[in-house]
This record gives structure tokens, sequence and C-alpha cells, in this order.
């Protein structure tokens, strides 16, 4: 007689392996990016509404709990891409012959370097 | 002082006495060479004959032994003993599946999604060739890597989005669908492709990525599910800027 039994998956399954907790931090982390796009969206809003208003933000931003925001927003943003730089490798699928490129090679070319470019043209804008 | 025994925690599910599902404790001979097929072997053979679960190569070939062992898929013949001594061992039938009996899965969803992607060379014109299809050692490379899968399932016991969305097509099953399309002997993707996207098909994967670390084979589904994500979304592009465009 066949009664098949339909055993529940655990409703705390992302807190199980150390693979599914650090799928749930890479998910966990784009809240980080999508609430600094809000906050980008409020910044130019400000910017718009004058310089008093601008500046006013500019003030409360030197707070010491918006500077730790800034700097969680910060780590959360980095672990987000990191994941996905050290990812594409497998999704691109770069090959040379018979053999795949390395990973890190693939990472290095389409993630950190680009990254790296970016970050130091910004930083050259922000200090010249 | 060496080991000398083994305890077992075995999930045991008999339908036909009506019983709620239990675990019993087992205790088994220790042997440093034994895996946990082995004891389930030994129990079976000389404590309860009706304990039920499948094997058989015994040598990560046929992909028949596959259960959870401590919460992790694995196959029995590759989990040894004396990588889990210190506190009892607990053997549950692979997560995701019906259970039909102990340590049995049911495997009828499975074989449907499998059958669903036509994982075999599909060619247009159904004549035999006169001679056998050519292909380069660089194009066998692109799909050998998936064409490794001996349809043990523990992917999608890993898989937490089989557990959700039970009709999902599943690792398995996209990464020969995958398989066959990078084949150059192939020409069905398209109708693999129609497949992949839809409804059940590969966007129901968030690359959770535990498919590829479970894998005994190292066919890594998770990345052939994200190649096959870009050649779906690329065919939907196609057909979208060229609507005429055969296929």
């Amino acid at each position: 007689m066949r009664k098949p039994l339909n055993r529940p998956f655990p409703k705390d399954w992302f807190l199980r392996t150390p693979g599914y907790r650090l799928f749930m931090l890479r998910e966990v982390t784009s809240i980080f990016i999508a609430c600094y796009l809000i906050f980008v969206l409020v910044w130019l809003r400000r910017l718009g509404q004058g310089p008093e208003a601008f500046e006013a933000l500019q003030a409360s931003l030197r707070s010491p709990p918006a500077v730790l925001l800034h700097l969680l927003a910060l780590a959360g943003a980095a672990w987000h891409s990191i994941t996905w730089f050290n990812a594409t490798p497998k999704i691109m699928n770069v090959r040379k012959g018979e053999e795949p490129l390395p990973d890190s090679l693939v990472a290095i070319a389409t993630g950190y370097a680009p990254w790296a470019v970016v970050s130091v043209i910004i930083l050259w804008g922000v200090l010249a | 002082m060496p080991e000398e025994k083994v305890t077992l925690d075995v999930f045991r599910y008999r339908p036909d006495d009506g019983a709620e599902p239990v675990f019993e404790r087992f205790e088994a001979p220790y042997d440093e060479h034994w895996v946990v097929l082995d004891a389930l072997n030994w129990v079976k053979d000389n404590v309860d004959g009706s304990l039920s679960f499948r094997w058989s190569c015994r040598m990560g070939v046929c992909g028949s032994c596959g259960m959870m062992v401590n919460g992790e898929a694995m196959l029995t013949c590759a989990a040894f003993l004396r990588d889990y001594l210190g506190a009892p061992i607990r053997i549950e039938p692979l997560a995701n599946f019906p259970v039909e009996r102990d340590l049995i899965v049911s495997l009828d969803g499975f074989m449907d999604k499998l059958k669903s992607v036509e994982p075999w060379i599909i060619r247009k014109d159904e004549t035999p060739p006169k001679r056998e299809y050519l292909q380069t050692p660089a194009e066998h490379a692109r799909y050998k890597q998936f064409s490794m899968c001996i349809n043990c399932m523990l992917c999608y016991a890993a898989c937490p989005e089989i557990a959700g969305e039970p009709h999902f097509l599943g690792p398995a099953a996209i990464a020969l669908a995958h398989r066959y399309n990078l084949d150059t002997r192939d020409q069905g993707a398209d109708r693999r492709l129609a497949v992949l996207g839809s409804d059940e098909g590969l966007w129901d994967c968030t690359f959770v990525g535990e498919c590829s670390k479970v894998c005994p084979k190292h066919v890594d589904p998770a990345a052939a599910i994200q190649q096959a994500k870009v050649e779906t979304t690329k065919d939907w592009y196609k057909q979208f800027l060229l609507p005429r465009a055969k296929a």
C-alpha cells in the first residue's frame, strides 16, 4: 500500500547550514543597497530645495549615528558586491580551448578591476 | 581506545501499520573502512530485516543510496563512519521528497521533471546519419562536467527552493537540459529553453548554491542553472526583436 509521507521543511532552514546562512547574508545585505538608494533620492531632493535644506542634511550626516549607519551600509554593500563578483565566473563560463579560464581571473576582470577603477575615479573627484 | 560500535538514529516510516514516523536507535559494529551504508546493511542483516533503503553499486556510481546524514544530503556509500564519531548518526530519507517507507523516497516527481527537459540528443531530421557526428575536444569539454550527473537527487534535497516550490524543475533536470543545449550534436535547444523559461522553470532558482556543494560528481548544477538563465534571456530577446526568425 502506497501512502507517501510529505515531511515539512523546517521554517528556520536558512539557519541550518553555513551555506544557507551565507546565502541569506548575501540576500539581506541587498537591503543596505536599497536603503542607500532611497537615501540618495532624499539627498537629491534636499539639494533641489536650496542651500539651507541641503546644509541641514549635510550637518545631520556628521552625527555619530549617521556615520555608523553609513559604515554599516558600506560593509553590507561591499559584502553583497563581493559575493556576486565571486559568483560571476560560474555564470560566465569563459573558456580558452578546452580549459575554462581561472575563476579568479574572470572575477578580477569583470568585477574587482572595474570596481577599483570606479572607486579611484570617485576618490579623485572627492579629493580634487 | 578505538571505537567498537556506532549508534544510528534511523528514520522509520511504515505506512501499512498506520503509525507516525519515528526515529529508531540501532547499534552497529564500527570499522574505520565502513560507510553509513555498510552499517545500515549490517542492521538489516542482523537486527531488523524490515529496514528499507535503496542501494546498488556501493561506489558512488549508481546514485541510489542518497540520504540525509546528520542533516546533510549524502551518498551513504561515501559517508565514512570515521567522520561521524562521538555522537549518534542521524539518518533520514532525502529531504524535499515524499517518503514511501523508512529511507526510501518517491522518484515520480523527479522522473517527470527529468523527462520534461528531454535529456537526450534531439535532431530535426530523425533519419540516422551515414556517419557519426564529429565533435572536437573543445566542444566536448563545454558540456562534459554537466554530463557527469548520476541522478542521485542530493541536489534536490539540498535546495530550499524545491521545498517552497515543489513544481520547480530543480538542479539536476536543468543541468541536464543545459548539458544537451551545449552539445553541438543537438538541435533541440529551442524546445528545452521553452520548458526552462516557463513558470516552473529556472527562474525559481535564487542561486543558493547548496546543490553544487552536495553534488558527489562535481557537476555544479548551480552554475548550469545560471548559465541557462543567460541563454533563456538571450532567447527571449531574440524572439522579442526578431519574432519571425526561425530558431
